[in-house]
């Protein structure tokens, strides 16, 4: 699904963040990645997701066997590549559920599936809004647009669930939110699991990774995979933190 | 209108001005140049009665004693106005007295802009009179609009069919030496709209003029008279496109609303006049003078206008409030791009007592666009307890753009309430990567974000308007984005 090899990059005209990092992520398996502060984490999902400001120098990036990096930002989204944003974006104006419907027509059409009515759409979102026990209100407000922070976190696991894309990215979702939001984004997560998708989490806590068990972990350090393992790893750093893995940046 | 009705309208449009064509139509024109002989050729023309040409006559001669106005934030190049055209119409004059007597080529002109005047074909609800160059050449649904006691025609046949209506009120609201342009305007004018609702009559449909702008180095001088009487209500749109031509044509309209006790006039304008190439090459110069008058208790004028096209727009649609409770509101949106210039907004003046009015101005200025709201609230002393809010947004879309607001504001009556809001932004990197995240090209986020900013004017258009207002922005903002 994705495979990652010896990336190198940077801030455009700025100094060097990612050295090398080496990462496969099968169809089916969810990942966790962990790491200090400004190790480079949400450096990693912008390169991925194609947010401009980063230059990538060296390395390749493989989205199911195509290069990644040569598509654009919404030619990868509309391909299945989905970033749930550690800070959302507020666009004044534009109405919260219109944004969505815009989005995943997109998104079908890349599929080949037709546009969905009025009906269809509002009968897929209720679904989804159960799930997450999100209000309708949200829907009819400007995208994030006065949202609390864990409002815009549920709002992000809420597009997903809609989107429904191959591999999705999210970067620190967990971050913020009080016990029973942290369990509903799980529920959000665990849902989208399946044979044919692949989940990136990125996250601070282990206390996620109790709800949303994870395949491999891995620690993000010095811009490079400093560690990978099994669930245990993260229950391990816990103990120890990040001390072991050498300079943070 | 809706958010659910519009989703499926962000279909990218990277077409440019699509109405740049030219037809081939044989007109007649006076020779160019202006003095007392080309007024006299162009009211001979049409026939009109003598009170009319003394009217125009007066008109020029103030004229000639003003200067162009310089207090607009508009870079013009001198207007030459001694070699431009006053006078174009298309050659079969004789005013056709039904739709199959209007010259083919001409339908199909409208038929190509998406304005079919076959009144079959015409969209339910819509009545058109279509202004082609300086002559009206075509109104739809006079026949059901007549039942009504609802006149709705050119106004050279108002003149012709009814002259009481059109004196009484003809210069009431803009009188001819208001200004510049509409003094200009009051000389030269050749034809446009009338519209005439009785007392407590509500015009079932939307009243609609289509501008059309074809012959080179010809201006355009319409002229556009509306009366609500008593308890009436009418809804009126106006269109406007133009050829692609390299030189600048002048565009100097006068539009006058009168609103009797209890009526109201809601009054909106898509204007997408050719603005001018890429290189600023060429383009439409918009001086438009538009007014209304609440001419009596809780009467009410309402002005919606998006502002796409042009090289340079000029123009200020005004209420005066002079009924008692009586409102007046004004919606806009300005765009500029590329080299275009805009320098718009409103006048709000408050005369009666209780009198309110809301001015919504949205400024979107992109490339070298620069974009000027101008407002002035001035509440007369009579005028106890009036009110305004005035809320001024501007959107920057990259850095070699600019706004500017000018507001002004005279309170003369100490019970006056007067709010001024405004906020400049900009267009995010963050935001278009969010919108491109979510599978939304370039075009389409750009056009979703600037529909956001723009929501609560284009609210106030008619449904089918709101949509093409929508593609409008979207052209109209091509290429701003890298
Ligand atoms: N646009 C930018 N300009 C300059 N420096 C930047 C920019 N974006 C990121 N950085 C720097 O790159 C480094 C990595 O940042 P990144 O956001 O990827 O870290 P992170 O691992 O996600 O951290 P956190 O856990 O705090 O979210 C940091 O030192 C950050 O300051
Ligand atoms: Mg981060």
């Amino acid at each position: 699904m994705l495979e990652i090899k010896n990336l190198h990059a940077r801030i455009s005209e700025g100094r060097e963040i990612l050295k090398g990092v080496d990462l496969t992520v099968k169809p089916g398996e969810v990942h966790a990645i962990m790491g200090p502060n400004g190790s480079g984490k949400s450096t990693l999902a912008g390169v991925l997701s194609g947010k401009p400001g980063y230059e990538v120098t060296e390395g390749q990036v493989l989205f199911q066997g195509r290069d990644l990096l040569a598509m654009a930002a919404d030619e990868r989204a509309r391909d299945g590549v989905f970033l749930a944003f550690q800070y959302p974006v507020e666009i004044p104006g534009v109405n919260n559920m219109y944004f969505l419907r815009a989005a995943l027509n997109a998104v079908r059409k890349q599929r080949g599936e037709s546009d969905m009515d009025a009906g269809q759409f509002l009968k897929a979102v209720r679904a989804k809004l159960k799930l997450l026990e999100i209000g309708e209100d949200l829907l009819q407000r400007g995208v994030n647009v006065g949202f609390s922070g864990g409002e815009k976190k549920r709002n992000e696991i809420f597009q997903m669930a809609m989107l429904e894309p191959k591999l999705a990215i999210l970067d620190e979702t967990d971050s913020g939110l009080d016990i029973d939001a942290l369990q509903m984004v799980s529920r959000g997560i665990n849902a989208l699991r399946g044979p044919k998708r692949a989940i990136v989490m990125i996250t601070h806590y282990q206390r996620l990774l109790n709800y949303v068990v994870p395949d491999r972990v891995h620690v993000l350090s010095g811009g490079r995979i400093a560690k990978s393992g099994g669930k245990e790893l993260a229950l391990e750093l816990e103990q120890t933190g990040y001390g072991a893995y050498g300079d943070a940046a | 209108m809706t958010d659910t009705a519009a989703a499926h309208n962000l279909a990218p449009l990277r077409e440019g001005y699509k109405y740049g064509f030219v037809s081939d139509i044989e007109s007649e024109s006076a020779p160019p140049g202006l003095n007392d002989d080309t007024i006299r050729f162009i009211s001979a023309k049409k026939q009109e009665p003598q009170w009319l040409l003394d009217w125009r006559l007066q008109a020029f001669h103030q004229w000639q004693k003003m200067d162009s106005p310089h207090w607009a934030k508009l870079r013009i190049a001198p207007i030459d106005y001694q070699a431009a055209t006053y006078y174009s119409a298309p050659k079969r004059q004789n005013t056709p007295k039904s739709l199959d007597e209007v010259d083919p080529e001409l339908l199909k002109t409208y038929e190509k802009l998406g304005i079919p005047l076959n009144e079959r074909a015409a969209l339910a609800g819509v009545a058109v009179d279509a202004v082609f160059d300086s002559v009206s050449v075509a109104t739809t649904f006079k026949k059901t609009l007549g039942e009504l006691g609802i006149i709705f025609c050119s106004f050279g046949e108002a003149v012709r069919e009814h002259p009481d209506l059109v004196r009484k009120y003809l210069g009431s609201v803009v009188p001819q030496g208001d200004n510049f342009f509409a003094a200009l305007n009051s000389a030269v004018f050749s034809d446009g709209s009338f519209a005439y609702i009785p007392a407590g009559v509500r015009c079932p449909m939307e009243l609609s003029t289509y501008f059309r702008i074809n012959a080179a180095k010809s201006g355009q001088f319409e002229r556009t008279l509306l009366v609500a009487d008593k308890g009436a209500y009418v809804s009126y749109l106006e269109g406007c496109t133009a050829p692609q031509r390299d030189e600048n044509q002048l565009h100097a309209a006068v539009v006058e609303l009168v609103a009797l006790e209890g009526a109201e006039i809601k009054y909106s304008t898509v204007q997408n006049w050719y603005p001018g190439d890429a290189e600023g090459k060429g383009g439409i110069y918009n001086f438009v003078t538009k007014r209304g008058a609440c001419r009596g208790a809780r009467a009410k004028i309402s002005w919606t206008q998006v502002e796409t096209g042009s090289a340079i727009t000029w123009k200020y649609p005004s209420c005066i409030l002079e009924g008692d409770d009586s409102v007046g509101e004004f919606y806009s949106v300005a765009i500029t791009n590329n080299f275009q210039q805009a320098d718009t907004g409103t006048k709000m003046i408050h005369l009666g007592r209780n009198t309110r009015s809301t001015i919504i101005s949205k400024g979107i200025s992109a490339g070298k666009g620069q974009n000027t709201y101008r407002g002035l609230v001035r509440i007369q002393p009579k005028a106890a307890n009036a009110r305004n809010y005035t809320q001024c947004d501007s959107l920057l879309i990259g850095d070699k753009c600019g706004a500017h607001t000018v507001p002004y504001i005279a309170a003369r009556n100490p019970t006056a309430r007067v709010e001024h809001e405004a906020t400049t932004s900009k267009i995010s990197d963050e935001q278009m990567f969010y919108c491109q995240q979510r599978g939304l090209s370039k075009e389409d986020a750009l056009s979703l974000i600037v529909n956001g900013f723009c929501k609560e004017v284009l609210k106030e258009l008619p449904m089918e308007f709101a949509v093409e207002a929508q593609k409008l922005l979207a052209v109209s903002l091509e290429g701003s984005v890298g």
